[in-house]
């Protein structure tokens, strides 16, 4: 039987070799009778399945996924459940008994989700008004996209300066008569709320305008033809396309501002109102060095992020999420 | 890897037969293509011809080597070539959807497969200029891709295959992205070019007047299968069963009631309607299928005697086609009937219509009608 | 393709399209202008108190500081090390990118043109690292590179940035190489060219596009990913941004303002390389892959 050349499939050259000898008829192999009807050898088969040498291409990136990540979240696993004393779920037990541990999945969720929500529908009135193609739309996108640079270090200095109790924002409603003393906006939660916005929305709206972009225009004007005004329109047929692309921006807003370490400690105030999950990992790691307890924070970083995820998902799942009627999308 | 190109250069060289001995190809548990046995003449023009999924393409992707056979053997002559991949069997192919090099000149795409082979700079010039001439694109030689037209493209798919003197040329559906007028243009143009060329061609379509205009020969797959191998005369007067015959035009497939059968002869009756047939598959039983052309049907002049073969129906729809009106129409038992007429009729007439006996082809009853 | 060129003329014209909109609309467009008015302004102004502080001689409770000076520039950069802290960002970012490049790319090629039996298992891999926060596997990650002797050294701070920019590349890169037609290699191949002609010929010419976006792409996120360098480097391995953050979380020892002049270096590196990475990608495309005709 033939071997299977993975024809339209780059091989590696290496097996270009092997070639020549393959080139004469083989005969079949013995006991197997000639006709098509024989069992094909296993490669064959494999081939059929859509597995062959092409496959060797995916081994370098998943063996460093295995090492670097895959290996090092189950060791985190095994490490939290080996607690320095207690057994094997004493550290978990210790997280959530412990309300100054525990208290740190609501102080990160209170941060991250309304932060999340508010990046994504910020975001939509504005990239609705910017779908279609105008002069200058080039130049605003970037302009809303620059914050992605800043950094969060950056954006959490200049929110010192700015919001501070001297800075030009209080300055300015001091100024204009509308508060008597300053706004309170620094080392707490919102000097790291507003850090999460700054630095997540122009992302949220990068997507949500991609999205956008992706529905095909004409089927608002058809909806016009049926006689939709514009907020009907936009309410049942805009809305309904953008609605799984708005949960998958909500899940990527709520990854980035899930894990705020450098706002939180910077702008907020780590020790009490603003100490999230990430500060206490980083503090039983690094300033405890208590690695099986910093393991069981982060597992449970990771477990709780993946519960939110995993409900939006589940929300996403009942909502129609084919084709948008963007051209090529 | 070098041995093989050098093989492929030499230019032109032809073959007595290529033949398809039980070609297979399973995707999974699915069986695409089923035990294919075909043998191709040198210079022939061959038209795989079926619906999608019949496995027309999945027998010219395994004949040009895109994908692996899962049983069966390929050869040249005498050299077995399904083990070869498909840079070194020297075919060219036309692809539906054009596959053009969108980051090359039309000059460039045409010229690929020369390059490739490291043909002299002045030859390959001179090669591409003459296959760019064939195909009349010599003006936009240095357009890339995307500035052309739909026919446009499809001509420079067609030089690109051609210019390497491929031993075989496989097209796939090339004319089905084209409007109407151009399809019909470019078949007289890719017929020419097979006379001009006397390239051997396999040809997969699904529109049966493509096939029927320019092969040599028809292959009718079925589910995998073939159905039937003939030339465009054999398979369109004489199709072997109901399910060519449906495919060939013969849009009126009636399972009828038999009444009584004589040599290759066989009377098929029910009320209103009456028809002697040739016999085009044995059969046993009270039943058959007749098969009909709509242009076979010719409309009956005075007289309505009980033993004359005839169908009436009343006229429920008529599309003008110049010389010709098409006509739909209901028999008394409700049966729907296609037939072509020269004389005009209105919707809401009683007409009378009957076919020739040699152009109703009787099948066994268990073929289909598509009912 | 040329951002910074037709950003510039364009903006340059009369009036934008953007003002003429939203002169020409109703109260609800007023309202939405008003909010990103609002929202660039204070950002604006935010950067610039940054940047205004970075060349006061001493600011404290007043609009502007009373005198100006460019000192606390060049007290940065030597206080700092700023240089070799650059070279140390640089090398990082540019390994990390040609690394995760390297194995994203034909990773990325196997997804796109083949179906398998646990493909979904290979995408779950892939997207984990996206999704998961960098903690998460940063803090066990960096307890096995103490462990093994790897943190503080350069090797360590690439590798475990490679973590999330490989599969970030996959994944860019995956259906940018589903949208080339996969009939374009086998009309390579039926014209003779063997795989690595198919290679170099067709896919590359064909892939640069989509490579160069993923690498701006990667290196913005490279030089702007804090948690994990931050968990791993040593003195000598410190990229800017872990730099900054340290210099800024022990305040007093340093002057404000020398924080933030490394502050402002800081986002000018960042906002050269998104103006690069804005002349590579439209940013709207990055879902969508809409094919906008130009307009010109």
């Amino acid at each position: 039987m033939a071997e299977p050349r993975t024809a339209s499939t780059p091989s590696t050259p290496a097996a270009a070799p092997a070639r020549p000898a393959e080139r004469a008829p083989e005969p079949a192999p013995a006991g197997a009778p000639a006709s098509g009807a024989a069992r094909p050898p296993l490669r064959h088969r494999l081939a059929e399945r859509g597995i062959d040498r092409m496959l060797l291409l995916l081994l370098p990136a998943v063996a460093t996924l295995i090492a670097l990540f895959l290996y090092p979240m189950l060791y985190g696993v095994g490490l939290s459940l080996q607690p320095r004393s207690g057994g094997i779920f004493a550290n978990y037990v210790a997280f959530f008994t412990d309300p100054y541990q525990s208290g740190t999945v609501w102080k990160t969720m209170r941060l991250a989700l309304p932060a999340a929500l508010f990046n994504v529908l910020a975001s939509v009135p504005i990239a609705y008004r910017l779908r279609g193609r105008f002069r200058g739309k080039r130049l605003l996108t970037a302009i809303l996209v620059l914050p992605v640079t800043l950094g969060t270090v950056l954006v959490a200095d200049g929110i010192l300066r700015y919001f501070g109790p001297r800075g030009w924002f209080n300055r300015v409603l001091l100024e204009l008569g509308l508060i008597d003393e300053p706004l309170r906006l620094i080392y707490n939660y919102w000097g790291v709320l507003f850090s999460l916005i700054i630095t997540g929305f122009p992302f949220a709206f990068l997507l949500v305008l991609s999205y956008m972009s992706g529905i095909d225009p004409t089927l608002e004007r058809a909806a016009a033809t049926l006689g939709a005004g514009p907020w009907q329109r936009i309410r049942r047929i805009t809305l309904p396309l953008l609605a799984p692309g708005l949960a998958t921006t909500f899940i990527l807003s709520f990854v980035l501002a899930f894990s705020v370490f450098p706002s939180a400690n910077l702008v907020g105030e780590p020790a009490d109102e603003t100490r999230v999950m990430a500060i206490a990992a980083y503090q039983a790691a690094f300033e405890k060095y208590d690695y099986t307890m910093a393991s069981t924070i982060a597992v449970l970083m990771g477990a709780f992020e993946l519960v939110v995820i995993a409900l939006v998902l589940l929300w996403r799942g009942r909502m129609y999420t084919g084709h948008t009627g963007g051209k090529g999308a | 890897m070098s041995g093989g190109v050098v093989e492929t250069v030499r230019p032109r060289d032809g073959f007595h037969a290529l033949r398809m001995e039980g070609v297979t190809r399973r995707f999974g548990s699915a069986v695409a293509l089923n035990d294919l046995n075909l043998t191709i003449k040198g210079g022939e023009f061959i038209a795989l011809l079926g619906p999608s999924g019949c496995g027309k393409s999945t027998a010219l992707n395994c004949l040009a080597g895109l994908l692996p056979l899962s049983g069966g053997s390929i050869w040249l002559d005498d050299r077995r070539i399904d083990t070869l991949p498909p840079e070194r069997r020297g075919f060219g192919m036309v692809f539906q959807n054009y596959a053009l090099f969108p980051h090359l000149s039309v000059r460039k795409n045409v010229g690929f497969g020369l390059a490739i082979r490291k043909v002299p700079k002045d030859e390959m010039r001179r090669r591409v200029d003459e296959a760019l001439k064939l195909v009349e694109l010599t003006e936009h030689a240095d357009k890339l891709p995307g500035q052309l037209s739909g026919g446009q493209q499809q001509r420079v798919a067609i030089a690109r295959a051609i210019v390497i003197r491929p031993r075989l040329v496989l097209m796939d559906e090339p004319l089905s992205n084209l409007d109407a007028k151009l399809r019909l243009q470019m078949r007289t143009e890719i017929r020419r070019l097979h006379q001009s060329l006397g390239l051997t061609t396999v040809y997969v379509t699904h529109d049966q007047e493509e096939a029927l205009a320019l092969a040599d020969r028809i292959v009718v797959l079925r589910g995998g299968r073939v159905d039937q191998v003939g030339t465009p005369e054999q398979v369109y007067t004489d199709p072997v069963n109901t399910y060519v015959a449906g495919f060939m035009g013969y849009r009126n497939l009636l399972r009828l009631p038999v009444v009584s059968r004589g040599g290759d002869r066989a009377v098929l009756a029910e009320p209103g309607l009456r028809l002697t047939g040739t016999v085009r598959e044995e059969f046993t039983g009270e039943a058959a299928i007749a098969a009909i052309r709509p242009d076979d049907f010719r409309l009956a002049r005075g007289g309505d005697g009980a033993e004359r073969d005839g169908v009436r129906i009343t006229v429920e729809v008529v599309e003008f086609h110049g010389r010709e009106v098409a006509v739909e129409g209901v028999t008394e038992t409700g049966r729907v009937i296609h037939c072509r007429l020269a004389e005009r009729v209105a919707p809401g007439d009683t007409i009378d219509v009957y076919a020739p006996p040699e152009r109703v082809l009787v099948y066994g009853p268990g073929g289909e009608t598509g009912e | 393709m040329s951002a910074t060129g037709t950003t510039a003329a364009r903006a340059a014209g009369p009036a934008p399209g953007f003002l003429r909109r939203a002169l020409r609309a109703g109260p609800y467009a007023w309202i939405v202008w008003g909010g990103v008015a609002f929202f660039l302004v204070n950002l604006a102004a935010l950067i610039l108190s940054v940047v205004v502080n970075s060349f006061a001689v001493n600011w404290f409770d007043s609009w502007l500081p009373s005198a100006f000076t460019a000192n606390w520039y060049a007290e940065a950069w030597r206080e700092f090390n700023l240089a070799d802290v650059l070279l140390v960002t640089l090398i990082v970012a540019l390994v990390v990118v040609a690394l995760s490049l390297l194995l994203g790319v034909p990773a990325a090629y196997a997804l796109a043109r083949r179906d398998f039996a646990g493909k979904r298992a290979v995408l779950l891999l892939l997207m984990l690292p996206v999704l998961l926060p960098p903690i998460t596997y940063g803090i066990p990650l960096a307890t096995l590179m103490y462990k093994i002797g790897l943190a503080g050294s350069l090797a360590g701070v690439i590798a475990v940035n490679l973590v999330p920019a490989m599969p970030f590349v996959v994944l860019v890169m995956t259906p940018f190489i589903e949208q080339i037609d996969a009939n374009i290699e086998s009309a390579a191949r039926m014209c003779g060219a063997g795989t690595r002609q198919v290679f170099t010929r067709v896919l590359v010419p064909l892939l640069i596009p989509g490579i160069l976006a993923a690498a701006v792409l990667v290196l913005v996120r490279t030089v702007a990913m804090f948690e994990l360098t931050f968990l791993v480097a040593g003195p000598d391995s410190q990229t800017l941004i872990v730099a900054l953050y340290s210099a800024a979380f022990t305040p007093g020892i340093r002057a404000a303002q020398a924080i933030d002049a490394m502050a402002v270096i800081y986002t000018l590196l960042s906002a050269v390389l998104l103006v690069i990475a804005l002349s590579f990608v439209n940013p709207t495309q990055i879902v969508a892959q809409v094919k906008e005709v130009s307009p010109e």
